[in-house]
């Protein structure tokens, strides 16, 4: 389990505890968290979960795979910290982990 | 006006085995997609990418499961309306009336939505102000290639549509090619070549840089493009391409009077119907206690709204249950020989 926040773009703070084996996404879509779209499922094919992962956290996560950063050229906005969501797993590792979210996905 | 038994919305897989199963048992149908090739998803997404839980095929791609059923559907000689979206689905005393965008008119009593996640439209670019020069100056695919000549050609993307714009169109124009790092995901064919014509100073690379703003009146002038490292860059431009892959929306469906959740359509679990007499819903746009978003769930959908459908279409016949091993009707609609 480990506690996730979740900062929408207007501010709005969500902090909610994720189980180990879910993806950030998943935590967010089955807690309501608008601003996570998440159209193709947790497939890495639609870069609608994109988050900006808080600079500290960045190094600490697993790298990117293949096809990430492919996906991450078609997010909206994409930065230096962007990740897709559904490609971070929950561990007892991410406890803390805090990502904020675009101004929107689409 | 087109009078036809049903009308199916999406040429993905779920909606290829509908179109299988209205024919099956007699029903014409005609399939409108808004992508220029069937296969929806499949194709868009993932051609090349297995797929392991079609029951009966251990492994197959998203392009060898839709030719498969492109295979399947041959006897029944289906027409498909490729890059139309159906912009208006109304009710005319029972009928419903539906247009597409290219202004194709069919009267039918079935509408079966297999939308997938709704339609794909291409990314745009970020601010605001390129709203004003979409279609005129900005672009986000290409129709015709020769306004570009002599031009200087902005393009954005990464992979293939920007690199090989970028080759095709540096042979009579000044081209920018700008991406948000300095890895392609295109073949690597075209990133040499792409490399090639920097050197030669046909094409002008700019990584680690993305839009920040474009600039002009009533003509484009300039865009502003920023490097990683915040340090701006003003290029003066005539055309700007951008090639960010595709996005789905949902479109026009929102407009219907469906129940819809979230970016899914509310369904019964018998004829897989919406709020609308007549309007049906499968595949991973229909939603329902346990909904899974497989293949495999939106063929048993599809199959269950085809019968629907023959009793709003046929209401004076009665739907015969008949299995295709022993059914000489169907084999005779399947054109195969005894």
């Amino acid at each position: 389990m480990a506690k996730i926040t979740y900062i929408e773009n207007n501010g709005k703070s969500h902090t909610i505890d994720v189980a180990n084996g879910l993806s950030v996404m998943e935590g967010a879509v089955q807690n309501n968290i608008t601003g996570i779209d998440a159209d193709c499922g947790g497939s890495m094919a639609c870069a609608t979960c994109h988050v900006y992962v808080k600079e500290e956290w960045f190094d600490k996560l697993p790298k990117k795979e293949d096809g990430e950063e492919d996906m991450l050229d078609m997010a909206f906005e994409p930065k230096k910290f962007s990740r897709l969501s559904c490609q971070l797993m929950v561990s007892d590792d991410l406890d803390g982990l805090v990502v904020n979210l675009p101004t929107k996905q689409v | 006006m087109k009078k036809i038994d049903a009308l199916i919305i999406g040429a993905g897989p779920t909606g290829l085995f509908t179109a299988h199963q209205l024919s099956l048992i007699g029903l014409n149908c005609e399939i409108v997609d808004n992508l220029d090739k069937i296969g929806g998803q499949c194709i868009e997404l993932y051609p090349d990418k297995p797929i392991y839980d079609i029951p009966a095929i251990p492994e197959c791609t998203g392009e060898e499961l839709t030719n498969n059923l492109i295979n399947q559907l041959k006897p029944f000689n289906i027409k498909f309306h490729m890059s139309e979206r159906v912009d208006e689905v109304k009710n005319n005393s029972g009928n419903w009336e539906v247009k597409t965008s290219k202004g194709t008119k069919f009267s039918t009593p079935n509408v079966i939505i297999a939308g997938g996640v709704g339609s794909f439209e291409p990314r745009k670019f970020a601010p605001k102000e390129c709203e004003k020069y979409e279609n005129k100056t900005i672009f986000y695919s290409v129709k015709d290639k020769s306004i570009f000549k002599g031009k200087t050609v902005s393009i954005f993307g990464g992979g293939d549509s920007a690199l090989d714009w970028a080759i095709e169109l540096s042979k009579n124009s000044k081209i920018n090619l700008i991406h948000r790092r300095d890895e392609f995901r295109g073949a690597q064919s075209s990133v040499d070549k792409v490399k090639e014509l920097e050197k030669e100073g046909k094409i002008s690379l700019f990584t680690h840089y993305q839009l920040k703003n474009v600039k002009g009146s009533n003509n484009l002038e300039s865009i502003e493009i920023e490097h990683d490292n915040k340090e701006l860059k003003n290029i003066k431009t005539d055309y700007i391409l951008g090639f960010f892959g595709l996005i789905m929306q949902l479109g026009p469906i929102v407009d219907w009077g469906l129940n819809l959740d979230k970016k899914t359509i509310a369904v019964d679990t018998e004829k897989f119907e919406t709020n609308q007499k007549g309007i049906y819903a499968v595949g991973d746009i229909s939603s329902y206690p346990g909904k899974l978003k497989l293949i495999l769930s939106g063929f048993h959908e599809g199959a269950l709204a085809a019968r629907a459908c023959f009793k709003l279409a046929r209401p004076n016949e009665k739907y015969r249950f008949e299995f295709t091993t022993s059914s000489k009707t169907i084999k005779n609609r399947l054109g195969v020989k005894e």
